[in-house]
């Protein structure tokens, strides 16, 4: 297999803080189209993962690729590799002082250097991908966690990225609203838009990835597709994995 | 002579002038409590007369600067009530006075965030509206005040050296009779500026130590209008 | 001389004359102090250790250092070492100084409060570090430090008075003259008194137009 068919590539990151061993040498390569979904226990590394990959976090050692050029010691050109990786976060951080529609553009405008008026345009198509149009003109204070992580979607999609990278992006919602937003990734995962999803909900990663990654103390424990997780009998700690879950899931 | 042996020669000069910079400050922050605790008191728990007295009064000694009501009762009010005060006790009232405008509204507010629970808890036990606000929620409002309160002490220092303007003889007034008498400037304002410093941080660290003997397990403190 | 008279013929005239100075002392100074502020606050805040003492430093000694001390140092002191001022000019930088300082604290507290997870956020959008902060977090940080600032301009407004110490005739000064001219310290003094009251007063009033005209839903954290 070339290296040119893979689009992002992680080589043996490693992360520690202080005696902790978040990340133990991870690897894995992503090409363009996959949807590659992390679970795994709480405090496993995932999000650390997603964070090192675009050097919001930077590791101990180890380098990613995008696109053949190398992420990590990239110096100042980090923030051209930050705009071509999307990235939406637990807590959504849309810019509390700016509306919807500001927060999709400012970005738009202050990074990529595009005119005022095409940044605006370009905004409001990429709210109205994620269905939140008519509330371009409101603050985030006024928007449900839903309807704000939505935004945050449209804002990651707006810079044109190779790849998203989502982090946890349904964990701080209530059910009915991680709905609306699951929807969203889906459709991104089927008009094939490039990503990496670290998540808990299992039925969203069943059926969306074609990819599923195990994590467990800070390694990649198992990795396949989800039809090989779930019937192979080598993974059973995936399995066991998202047994409880859905057991939890049907208690609930 | 060099500048050092000029120090040297007049520092005990300038250091008499602590005496009456501190004297100023204590007076300010004495004043501040026997005057300003009353106010609060007033203002929280008075009558609607009570109430805009104090608002006038608060009103009147924040919005002026030091310098013009320092003028106004050395040059004005007490001049025509034929009180031929010294600068000094001029000061002492006005920075007094000032202190206590200033000290009222740390005391109001620390007063108003005792939960409404406390008073009612005193009187259902009891305790009358003097009793309750005495042993209950004033024990609990000083604490509350304490952080706001020690924020005051820097401001007053370096307000007193406005009363150079007067002519008391504290440190900046004998900082500049130096300057004068000497023609050393730079090293004597250094010095004086050191040893403003230094009585900032020493009282400032006097002030945290109080509030540490003084603090109780899990009681919030929160420091209400401490003005930088 | 009759009261009324007195009042239309010197009094007036000459505090007007005064103000003018007073304002043009405040609306000179403040501009600066207000970016200075916004100076010391970032590099207090974000800059690097030796940045950060720096700004540190300066603020501990304006803090720590009587206005009036300062404003001799700038005007008596420094033609000792070759570099002189107009009273104006060193009344001015004294003031900016003071306003600065002080204002940092405030911007400073406000900056702290902003939530991580904004800078994270313009970060990982490609936004340099001087962008985010310059982007994002001032503008929330500047609206919650409103209060304060408006705090430190009304001081502004009352420390301008020490100017008249470095021979500026300005509204304290002009009030001082008059007074000891006409030996009329009570009326002067009280007629000053509320022309800064008046100062005070609209600027509280502008302030608390300006917070909520700027005012963005769940940011003012109040």
């Amino acid at each position: 297999m070339h290296d040119d068919e893979y689009i992002l590539k992680v080589e043996n990151i490693r992360k520690s803080y202080g005696q902790t061993v978040v990340l133990d040498s991870v690897s894995f390569n992503v090409r363009k189209g996959d949807t590659k979904v992390f679970i795994g226990p709480s405090g496993t590394g995932k999000s650390t993962l997603l964070r090192c990959i675009n050097q919001l976090t930077v590791p101990d050692s180890g380098r990613v690729w995008l696109n053949g050029e190398e992420v990590t010691h990239s110096g100042s050109r980090i923030n051209y590799f930050r705009q071509k990786m999307g990235m939406v976060f637990q807590n959504f951080y849309l810019f509390d002082h700016l509306t919807a529609v500001r927060n999709v553009e400012i970005a738009l405008i202050k990074v990529k250097g595009m005119p005022a008026k095409e940044a605006r345009k370009k905004a409001l198509l990429e709210l109205r991908q994620v269905g939140m149009e008519d509330w371009a003109d409101h603050y985030p204070a006024e928007l449900s966690g839903g309807q704000a992580q939505r935004v945050s979607i449209a804002r990651a999609l707006a810079m044109d990225p190779d790849v998203m990278l989502f982090d946890e992006p349904t964990s701080a919602l209530d059910p009915e609203l991680t709905r609306e937003v699951l929807e969203v990734i889906k459709n991104l995962a089927r008009d094939g838009t490039t990503m990496l999803v670290v998540t808990h909900e299992m039925g969203f990663a069943t059926s969306v990835a074609n990819e599923i990654l195990f994590m467990e103390g800070g390694r990649i424990a198992e990795q396949g597709s989800p039809q090989e997780l779930l019937s192979d009998p080598r993974f059973s700690r995936t399995k066991n994995f998202i047994g409880q879950f859905r057991e939890f899931d049907r208690e609930m | 002579m060099d500048a050092v042996s000029i120090l040297i020669e007049w520092f005990p000069y300038l250091l008499s002038g602590v005496v009456f910079t501190l004297a100023l400050v204590l007076a300010s922050l004495g004043l501040g409590v026997l005057f300003g605790l009353p106010m609060a008191l007033g203002q929280v728990y008075g009558t609607r007369l009570a109430r805009t007295c104090v608002g006038v009064f608060v009103w009147f000694f924040r919005g002026l600067p030091v310098l013009v009501l320092l003028f106004l009762f050395y040059y004005g009010i007490f001049p025509s009530l034929n009180l031929d005060l010294p600068a000094f006790v001029v000061a002492i009232v006005v920075l007094g006075l000032r202190g206590a405008a200033y000290q009222s509204q740390i005391f109001r507010g620390a007063i108003q965030s005792i939960g409404e629970g406390q008073m009612i808890a005193a009187r259902s036990v009891g305790m009358s509206r003097f009793q309750a606000i005495r042993s209950i929620i004033l024990p609990q409002a000083m604490r509350i005040a304490l952080p706001g309160w020690s924020n005051e002490y820097p401001n007053v220092l370096t307000d007193t050296a406005v009363c150079y303007a007067i002519g008391v003889m504290e440190l900046l007034t004998r900082t500049s009779q130096i300057v004068s008498q000497t023609y050393v400037t730079m090293p004597i304002y250094i010095a004086a500026a050191g040893i403003y410093i230094l009585l900032n941080y020493s009282g400032m660290k006097c002030l945290s130590l109080v509030e540490e003997k003084i603090k109780i397990p899990g009681f919030g403190h929160q420091s209400e209008e401490s003005h930088a | 001389m009759d009261t009324m008279l007195f009042m239309a013929d010197v009094l007036v005239p000459a505090l007007l004359q005064g103000l003018v100075i007073t304002l043009e002392l405040i609306v000179a100074a403040a501009p600066f102090g207000f970016a200075l502020g916004v100076v010391l606050a970032v590099g207090r805040t974000y800059g690097g250790r030796l940045t950060s003492y720096l700004c540190r430093a300066f603020v501990a000694f304006i803090k720590g250092c009587p206005l009036l001390l300062l404003l001799f140092m700038l005007y008596f002191g420094l033609p000792s070492a070759g570099i002189s001022f107009s009273p104006f000019v060193a009344a001015m930088i004294g003031f900016i100084c003071c306003n600065a300082a002080y204002n940092s604290e405030y911007i400073r507290g406000a900056l702290l409060s902003v939530k991580d997870g904004q800078m994270i956020a313009a970060q990982a959008l490609g936004m340099t570090r001087l962008q985010s902060i310059w982007l994002i977090v001032l503008p929330q940080a500047l609206r919650r430090a409103i209060p304060g600032i408006t705090n430190e301009f009304i001081y502004l407004i009352k420390y301008s008075s020490l100017a008249y110490m470095l021979t500026i005739i300005e509204l304290s000064g002009a009030g001082k003259i008059v007074a000891t001219k006409y030996f009329t310290y009570n009326e002067t003094f009280m007629m000053v008194g509320a022309i800064y009251l008046v100062l005070v007063t609209i600027t509280t009033v502008s302030a608390d137009m300006i917070e909520k005209k700027v005012a963005v839903p769940g940011t003012t954290g109040r």
